[in-house]
């Protein structure tokens, strides 16, 4: 847990090498890698270089617009923006609890996404890495490659993803950017002829994602020398469990577990997470770096996502999902894995647990029901959380007795793993790079680490006016001449 | 003997003191538009329903029928024009489809899609225009606005309140709220009015009620603006 690598002592003699843009992630970010004449690195950085501003734009609009606004932070997971703001919203107007129906349509909706987002990044984005290798031929590596070699598999991932956009198409309206959840429920319950249409599909739709998890199992269990320690680094980890301690994608309480397994916190509610977690800005990102408050900002970063989730929770509730977290965490020895290569053996597990969870929704017939909203005692401020893809996700928003906004705090699933993404580049950078001749292969270790965590670059950077700015004059011979910064 | 007109071709009746737009939607042909209302007395400001009549561009909703007319609407030249003046009206305010609750529901919107409008084509001018929440019931999105007008006839004519007036000249022409404070919340305006009921766009909105209504069932979901005929 240091900062190594973060800042060259003497940048200005160093080599520039930039991975601009890093391929086959979501959204825009860079890395850049300072070396030395031996090709020593000495400064390793994750930049992301796209600016949003979500927090700051939505202040002085209506509440209920919101859920729908704050979605168009992303096109992957715009869902996950849309749950947690209406379960943020859910506490304004008072909605204590949803009707059963209102919950389990946003949980379908939500778990649908689960599933088109993780095959997506898995076959889409990591398979031509995981299949072809890291340094394998540029030219194949992509999806198009994984479709000539291996047509099976690839067109799996993209039936597998057309099948959660289509559990995301009945229950918001839209594929992408629906509107299915409003403030205390949901707009709409599914027909009969729309669950059925589910159901012809989704016996196939658990079987290819059981069939996921065995091959990046086997992908895995073949090069444990590479898979357990490529990128490797030891850090904290948090997500939201469900109740008994289940993994729960939609609702739950927060809990955060030390390297060791060694429980931070449990049982927290997320109304009061702003006592836990903190956000630190550096002035080379527009992305925040949060830290849990008890530990402190060098010791305290954690990671989110599959990851955290799969060895966070107590167990899996489906039974074929928890079969297989069970060979995971056997495989691991008892203890934390903290390889970043094993993301991609858990968000499997996760997809197959998302793909029984939509199995046994559809046979639910509250998903029929027109009893969808409720309403309570207005309050002034409400946090929503929810388990993204990529890890917990926080909306937290302030309402003025005349229904708008002023004042929002989002912290994002991938900020949460700012941190542990910049020791993971570090690690490789250290590890193949280090007094090496830089070549594209090489490079794309770099990016293999960053999209083992999938982030989502464009979701991240919200934090208008806070950047720590610095600005220096230098004279020809590189001398500091006048400078001025705002911390 | 009825008295005819021919629009696009196609022989249309008309009633003594009918309006070119009156006896064409009578007759369940659409003529775009935005400021005409059924209901209420033409005002003739957007220009959308404006037609060619014996080769002589004019409003339809203003416009007198008259026997022997040759009036084009529904032409390459006419929607092109029309298209540009809704492009405008997008520019000139701030229209984000996206995030605004009467997607779907919003005459502008279904208009242009009506149109064929692809891209907004002009620069926003991307207005600072701040929201009216002071009404226990009514949200007033200013940045929405298009000028038609119909809410300050509904509150004059109707509800007999005038509520609302359009202040400015020019391109400076803006909607406000008749009370001294110039906020809602300090008039008699309440969601009863026919002027909460007629925003062809998403100025007036009944607060907590947005994106109740879900994709889908909205009015232009179910059926584009030209088979409502009247649009709306």
């Amino acid at each position: 847990m240091t900062y190594n690598l973060e800042t060259a002592q003497h940048p200005e003699r160093l080599r520039r090498v930039a991975i601009d843009p890093v391929s086959r992630v979501e959204g825009h970010g860079k890395v850049t890698i300072l070396l030395d004449e031996q090709n020593k690195v000495h400064q390793v950085r994750l930049h992301i270089v796209e600016f949003r501003g979500f927090e700051k734009f939505i202040q002085g609009r209506p509440y209920w617009e919101v859920p729908v606004m704050v979605q168009r932070l992303c096109g992957i997971c715009p869902v996950s923006h849309h749950l947690a703001a209406s379960k943020a919203l859910d506490v304004i107007v008072g909605a204590k609890r949803l009707t059963p129906a209102a919950e389990k349509l946003r949980r379908l909706m939500h778990y649908g996404q689960m599933l088109q987002s993780h095959a997506l990044h898995f076959f889409h984005l990591c398979s031509p890495d995981l299949l072809f290798g890291f340094d394998s031929d540029v030219t194949k590596r992509n999806i198009v490659g994984v479709a000539m070699e291996h047509p099976e598999t690839a067109k799996r991932g993209v039936l597998l993803r057309k099948f959660g956009q289509e559990v995301i198409r009945v229950t918001a309206g839209k594929r992408v950017h629906g509107t299915g959840a409003v403030p205390g429920g949901v707009n709409k319950s599914l027909t009969i002829a729309e669950r059925d249409e589910l159901l012809k599909d989704i016996y196939h739709i658990v079987q290819w994602s059981r069939d996921a998890v065995h091959l990046i199992q086997k992908v895995h269990t073949q090069d444990p020398g590479l898979y357990n320690s490529f990128g490797i680094f030891r850090s904290n980890f948090m997500s939201i469990v469900g109740h008994n301690g289940d993994l729960d994608f939609y609702h739950g309480t927060l809990r955060a577990r030390d390297e060791n397994g060694k429980m931070i916190f449990d049982h927290v509610d997320y109304q009061q997470y702003d006592q836990y977690i903190e956000e630190e800005v550096r002035s080379w990102s527009y992305m925040k770096f949060p830290f849990f408050k008890s530990i402190g900002k060098e010791h305290g970063w954690y990671k989110v996502g599959p990851l955290a989730r799969v060895q966070n929770c107590d167990q899996i509730s489906t039974p074929f999902a928890e079969h297989e977290r069970k060979e995971f965490v056997d495989y691991a020895g008892g203890t934390p894995m903290h390889a970043p290569l094993a993301y991609h053996w858990t968000r499997m597990i996760e997809m197959l647990h998302a793909a029984e969870v939509i199995k046994d929704l559809l046979h639910d017939d509250d998903l029929l029901s027109d009893n969808l909203m409720v309403e309570g005692e207005r309050q002034m401020e409400g946090v929503g959380v929810i388990e993204a893809p990529r890890g917990t996700l926080f909306h937290h928003y302030r309402v003025d007795e005349n229904d708008l906004i002023t004042m929002a705090n989002l912290i994002v699933s991938t900020t949460n793993n700012n941190q542990a993404m910049n020791e993971a580049v570090r690690h490789v950078a250290r590890r193949y790079l280090h007094g090496r001749e830089v070549t594209e292969g090489l490079l794309n270790h770099i990016e293999v680490a960053i999209r083992a965590f999938d982030p989502c670059l464009s979701c991240a950077t919200h934090a208008l006016g806070k950047m720590p700015l610095a600005v220096e004059l230098v004279d020809p011979e590189g001398l500091v001449v006048h400078s001025l910064s705002r911390a | 003997m009825t008295q005819t007109f021919t629009l696009d071709g196609k022989t249309v009746p008309f009633e003594d003191g009918q309006t070119i737009m009156q006896a064409a939607t009578k007759a369940g042909v659409f003529i775009p538009h935005l400021c005409y209302h059924p209901e209420f007395k033409p005002h003739g400001s957007c220009k959308l329903c404006t037609v060619k009549v014996n080769g002589r561009q004019t409003a339809s909703c203003t416009m007198r029928a008259m026997p022997g007319m040759v009036v084009e609407s529904d032409t390459e030249e006419i929607n092109a024009e029309r298209r540009a003046l809704t492009q405008m009206l997008f520019v000139e305010g701030n229209h984000f489809c996206p995030s605004c609750e009467k997607s779907g529901n919003c005459q502008l919107q279904a208009t242009a899609y009506h149109l064929g409008m692809m891209s907004p084509h002009f620069d926003h001018f991307f207005p600072n225009r701040a929201v009216d929440a002071s009404h226990p019931e009514v949200l007033l999105d200013f940045n929405r606005c298009i000028l038609c007008s119909l809410c300050v006839r509904a509150s004059r004519d109707v509800d007999g309140k005038n509520v609302f007036a359009l202040s400015g000249r020019g391109i400076k022409t803006h909607l406000i709220v008749n009370a001294k404070s110039g906020r809602l919340g300090d008039t008699d305006f309440t969601l009863a009015d026919k002027a909460a009921q007629v925003c062809p766009v998403g100025v007036i909105l009944v607060k907590r009620k947005g994106f109740s209504v879900p994709i889908g069932e909205r009015t232009y979901d179910k059926a584009p603006i030209a088979a409502t005929v009247e649009g709306r």
